[in-house]
């Protein structure tokens, strides 16, 4: 089991009960030890997000505009989707889609 | 103001390329460099910076209003900017000015971020409402014309308020925190429209030099992604819903589309602004004339201003009034610039574009 804390931002909050922290306890996925960021979003879709998951996803990965942060660093420097996860681990989503 | 939240750098943490000291935090789109938080900010700032002086977008002096909404790219932009005006010594007075469209639940909530960021940055704040303008909120018309047209309303009001607030606050520039994403998005959409008036004005940083109050976009070249990395990085307060009344279906494909070119190539949202800069107009093609509306002074290539006519409609309990090629039309009837007018570029709505 994996303790992760989920932060979401920028009006992705509102799809998610207007809850910006989440703290959670995440298995590794299909019988695999490790954890990659493919699998959270997956298991984020299922559990976390309550309404308009086209806002959040498009196909496997998050939907353009979107930006994601592990541990306070761009997740298009850690591999995106095929990021791993380690226990305590910060993963941050904010949208950059909503008005100025 | 809480930098330090992250975990230790993990082992292969890569390094940034421009101190290769400290820890990359974010890949920029615009150069595909991956740099640390302090060199972002650095580098953010100055390109900025860069823009304002090469542009020549400010004079020593001068009084401007930006334009604060709440969101994130206002917020940014008065962040960057008075720190900007401090550090280089600019000489602005600088000023938050912000619209009250009367929408309860949006424009109130994200009013109350302006009043913090006025705190925060220390910079004077004027809001002027639709109500006072014009006579209604948003939710009253609403109210009137369902959601159908109300952002070409919003749209067309908004811009007038705007420059109202502006006039009352005797400042000599207005600045508005569109951002490349938006530029990018509003020259697609000018094609789509075939709006070739628009289409040759919403590239350029400074607009409206020869009316009352010019307008400048210093974020033009400025890549919305890292608007948003720096706001959280430096933990800016700002507000981030959706107006309840505005699915703007029509720009909001034009959105989603750059967004998915972002993904695949980042640097085509410069070459879309590019683009747009290079189209020419033919010298023969007839553009509309620019005058002023008999009924409130703003400048209109008609009769009366679109907020005029949109208000006359309100007013008069005919809403559509004024709303795409209807038939009544207040302007229709004594043509200032003759009979074809109507079918002139002039006349395509596109109420909702703020540029």
């Amino acid at each position: 089991m994996m303790q992760l804390t989920l932060e979401f931002g920028g009006g992705l909050e509102l799809l998610c009960e207007s809850k910006k922290i989440h703290n959670v306890n995440v298995e590794p996925q299909n019988g695999s030890d490790k954890l990659i960021m493919k699998d959270l979003l997956a298991w984020v879709r299922t559990n976390l997000i309550k309404e308009r998951p086209e806002m959040f996803m498009k196909g496997d990965t998050v939907r353009p505009g979107v930006l994601v942060l592990v541990n306070d660093c761009d997740w298009e420097l850690s591999g995106q989707l095929n990021t791993s996860l380690e226990d305590k681990d910060v993963v941050v989503f904010i949208s950059t889609l909503h008005g100025g | 103001m809480d930098e330090t939240g992250a975990k230790p750098k993990r082992s292969g943490a890569r390094l940034c390329c421009t101190c290769n000291q400290r820890r990359a935090a974010l890949k920029r789109p615009k150069t595909l460099e991956q740099i640390c938080r302090e060199c972002f900010y650095d580098v953010f700032e100055e390109e900025i910076h860069q823009v304002i002086v090469t542009n020549q977008l400010f004079k020593p002096g001068e009084r401007v209003a930006l334009g604060a909404s709440g969101g994130k790219d206002s917020t940014v932009l008065a962040y960057v900017l008075s720190k900007l005006n401090k550090k280089h010594n600019y000489g602005l007075d600088l000023f938050l000015l912000s619209v009250d469209e009367g929408i309860t639940g949006y424009r109130d909530d994200s009013l109350e971020t302006v009043k913090r960021n006025e705190i925060q940055y220390g910079l004077p704040l004027k809001i002027i409402s639709y109500k006072d303008l014009y006579g209604w909120t948003m939710d009253e018309i609403v109210k009137v014309i369902g959601l159908k047209n109300n952002c070409t309303f919003c749209g067309v009001f908004r811009r007038q308020a705007l420059d109202r607030g502006a006039a009352f606050l005797k400042v000599d520039k207005l600045v508005t925190g569109h951002n490349a994403d938006d530029i990018a998005e509003t020259v697609l959409l000018n094609i789509l429209r075939g709006d070739i008036a628009r289409l040759s004005r919403c590239t350029s940083i400074t607009t409206g030099e020869d009316g009352p109050i010019p307008r400048c976009k210093p974020f033009k070249y400025t890549y919305e992604k890292e608007i948003v990395m720096y706001a959280y990085f430096k933990r800016l307060d700002y507000f981030s819903t959706e107006c309840i009344y505005s699915p703007n279906a029509y720009r909001g494909f034009a959105r989603e589309f750059i967004k998915d070119l972002e993904r695949i190539r980042p640097r085509a949202i410069l070459d879309i602004i590019k683009s747009g800069e290079n189209f020419r107009i033919s010298t023969t093609t007839k553009m509309p004339e620019q005058g002023t509306c008999e009924r409130c002074g703003y400048i209109s290539s008609q009769k009366w201003c679109k907020a005029c006519v949109l208000l006359e409609g309100l007013n008069r309990g005919l809403p559509k009034l004024g709303i795409g090629k209807g038939r009544i039309s207040v302007n229709d009837s004594e043509d200032r610039n003759g009979s074809d007018r109507g079918k002139s570029i002039a006349s395509k709505q596109c109420g909702t574009l703020d540029f």
